[in-house]
């Protein structure tokens, strides 16, 4: 009776939550499964050609934006997060060696404020930081007698777009990835550092051989989680090119596939574009699951809890 | 390798608080190829000395010398030490041979060459079976030895170990001690020992300095500290039991305790402290000095009397929470013993009429005195003592000096 009792109490107590993400997440994804499997489903009616299993996964891989947002998206995951992370690393452990407390709050600060500040303004900063007439990068790159370079303008090549959308979004990581980091260092024991100097460890063995491993486990949970970020990366590309995702006349090169489902949906009226932007999440979930999975399996080997 | 302090002092600088006088103006030689103990209450500096030796800390002011050659500016990794950290610092995420092996390949030690010695140091500390565990998987006591193999590895010129014991119980602390002790004899390398358990300290070292606020109280050998303590915090801080402290006097070239002579002295008429030693009381047939037992205490072979008497000096004790510990416990198996002597039930409500537990035995106005247990003393006998001249220690009421 009272385990009955129990039983009743704990779903009631479930059932907020189980409702909210029944509405906001099971459902889409079920729906979102649906979709792929039936052939031009009308929005508008509701209605559909019958079913298929491959047709939908077709048509996605065809379309040549598909390929363009795949190379995007990975470029912008295993070249932003791997650098991020190092960068980050190594920002923090300089930001922990300095021995005044009031200069490291300070710094602490300033690498901080890009986390609360929103990634669009932060995208249009570096869209002008890049522009070719009076952006800052190219007033550098003339101090070192290199003429300027058309970075995200009007006309600029795929590289280069590509090339500052990367540093935007490596310097965007930074923010939370230092905050992690610097937690975990000041977490470290210090005496491990002065038996380290007392061994006559060197500063760069001394990164290697013990802050590293101690920081292992962050590491891996901020690269894990940073990669599935990535993976879905989107806002960074409106934020730096707005709605054409690429420099002007050069629209949606640097699309991404997050991009291509927002892309699809906005031609919902159109029959079978909700299964293609259906297709594309799934392949996407896809491709994030076997990369998280891959993940997990190397921190097995490599993080010391 | 001598090893001499020279004026050696450190003081702590912090903005919310005055100074801190950690160390001040140590002035020591440490004798080549010997275990030196390095003694005083918490607090007294140990660590920060020893810091200081290993080059972590910086000193205020004076200097450290390794045989001849100053090595004040040296910094920590160039100083040829090896350090045993009180809570071990063993790297967690390393094996205990990679732990080991951390501080050859930093001074590019051949690989084959390096396992080599990182086993023959890991055998000679007895933890060559363990090389393939990681420090979580290992019990204090052999923690502590892979720690004294990290640091024995590289071949020290120094080897400091700071309170390497206090982690360990009782038992472990024993064997450790020994172990230690066989160690630093087979590699004859100096070695600094730190702690602040005085039984530990005299029995492994070869020489002892004992450290108060920082500044040195004596030197020497420890049974010479033992038997002729400079002062009065040597005095009490040396020995277990601890010493007995009487307010005394001396009067036309005699020791006085209230009216009883006990001893004989050169030094001019003055109150005094005298402190006996609690094997310094013999049981004669004839003496003034007579007193009443209150308590008899037989642990093994000693038998320790406990004694009040008015001229008694109350003492706080050093001990260790641990000791203490120990001690309630004694304390209540004596006041069971007590309650059953007096003829009466032990139960609970009797118990706690009785006060004997710190009232009594540590606070009250008492003395120990171990003497034969041929002698057969009861309590409530009256004996007659006679206190052994080099058991006693004279010393200046205000300064705490010897007299
Ligand atoms: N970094 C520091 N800043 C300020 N004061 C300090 C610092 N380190 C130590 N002290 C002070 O210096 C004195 C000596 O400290 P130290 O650590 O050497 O004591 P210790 O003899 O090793 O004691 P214990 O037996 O408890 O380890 C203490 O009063 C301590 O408060
Ligand atoms: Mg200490």
């Amino acid at each position: 009776m009272l385990e009955e009792q129990q039983n009743i109490k704990s779903w009631f107590y479930l059932a907020p939550a189980l409702i909210l993400l029944s509405i906001f997440i099971f459902y889409p994804i079920f729906n979102a499964i649906f979709l792929v499997f039936v052939k031009d489903f009308n929005y508008l009616q509701g209605t559909h050609d019958g079913f298929t299993l491959t047709e939908n996964f077709r048509y996605v891989l065809r379309d040549p934006n598909f390929s363009m947002a795949m190379l995007n998206t990975m470029l912008i995951t295993f070249v932003s997060v791997p650098l991020s992370v190092i960068i980050a690393l190594l920002i923090s452990v300089w930001l922990n060696a300095i021995p005044v407390k009031k200069i490291q709050g300070f710094f602490q600060t300033v690498f901080f404020l890009p986390y609360v500040t929103n990634a669009i303004a932060i995208g249009m900063a570096f869209a002008f930081l890049f522009n070719q007439y009076y952006g800052l990068i190219n007033w550098f790159l003339g101090l070192l007698g290199i003429s300027p370079i058309n970075w995200v303008g009007m006309g600029a090549s795929w590289g280069r777009a590509m090339f500052s959308l990367l540093v935007y979004i490596t310097w965007l990581g930074l923010a939370f990835k230092i905050m992690v980091f610097l937690s975990g260092l000041q977490g470290i024991d210090k005496q491990y550092y002065e038996a380290a100097r007392v061994d006559s460890a060197s500063r760069s063995r001394v990164f290697k051989r013990i802050t590293v491993p101690l920081l292992s486990p962050m590491i891996m949970y901020i690269t894990v989680t940073s990669f599935i970020g990535a993976f879905k990366a989107y806002t960074e590309v409106i934020g730096m090119f707005g709605e054409r995702l690429g420099p002007a006349g050069d629209d949606r090169s640097m699309i991404t596939i997050v991009a291509l489902v927002y892309d699809a949906l906005d031609r919902s009226g159109v029959p079978g574009a909700l299964s293609e932007a259906a297709a594309a999440a799934l392949i996407l979930f896809a491709v994030t699951l076997v990369f998280t999975f891959v993940n997990l399996q190397v921190s097995k080997k490599r993080v010391h809890y | 390798m001598e090893i001499t302090l020279q004026n050696l002092t450190k003081i702590f600088q912090s903005k919310r608080e005055d100074e801190v006088v950690a160390v001040d103006n140590l002035d020591i030689v440490i004798p080549s190829g010997k275990l030196f103990g390095l003694l005083g209450p918490s607090g007294c500096g140990k660590s920060t000395t020893l810091f200081m030796i290993s080059g972590l800390l910086k000193p205020t002011s004076g200097k450290i010398y390794f045989g001849n050659e100053d090595v004040t500016p040296v910094p920590p990794e160039d100083r040829g030490i090896g350090l045993v950290f009180q809570n071990y610092a063993l790297y967690p995420h390393m094996t205990v041979k990679q732990n080991i092996m951390f501080p050859l390949e930093n001074i590019k030690m051949d690989k084959r060459e390096g396992l080599k010695k990182a086993q023959e140091i890991a055998d000679l500390v007895g933890i060559g079976h363990l090389m393939n565990r990681k420090p979580a998987q290992l019990s204090g006591g052999q923690q502590q030895r892979v720690a004294i193999a990290r640091a024995l590895v590289k071949s020290p010129r120094v080897l400091l170990l700071d309170e390497p014991l206090s982690n360990l119980d009782a038992r472990l602390r024993l064997q450790t001690r020994e172990e230690i002790r066989r160690i630093q004899r087979e590699t004859g390398i100096t070695t600094i020992f730190v702690t602040h358990d005085q039984e530990e300290a005299m029995s492994i070292s070869d020489e002892i300095v004992v450290l108060d606020e920082g500044v040195t109280q004596q030197v020497g050998k420890p049974q010479r500290v033992y038997d002729k303590p400079n002062n009065l915090f040597v005095a009490k801080f040396l020995g277990t039991p601890p010493i007995n402290i009487f307010d005394g006097r001396i009067e036309d070239g005699k020791i006085m305790i209230g009216d009883v002579a006990i001893g004989k002295s050169d030094a001019e008429d003055q109150e005094v402290t005298v402190g006996i030693r609690p094997e310094g009381f013999k049981i004669v047939e004839r003496s003034s000095f007579q007193v009443e037992v209150e308590f008899v205490e037989t642990i093994g072979r000693d038998t320790t009397l406990i004694i009040r008497h008015p001229d008694v000096e109350v003492q706080e004790s050093f001990e260790d929470p641990e000791q203490e510990e120990n001690t309630e416990e004694e304390q209540a198996a004596f006041a069971q013993e007590v309650a059953e002597e007096l003829g009466e039930e032990v139960d609970d409500t009797k118990m706690a009429g009785i006060d004997i537990p710190q009232q009594s035995v540590q606070q009250a106005k008492t003395f120990r005195a171990i003497v034969d247990a041929d002698y057969g003393v009861e309590p409530g006998d009256t004996v007659k003592f006679t206190v052994k001249p080099h058991k006693m220690h004279v010393f200046n009421k205000e300064t705490g000096e010897l007299v």
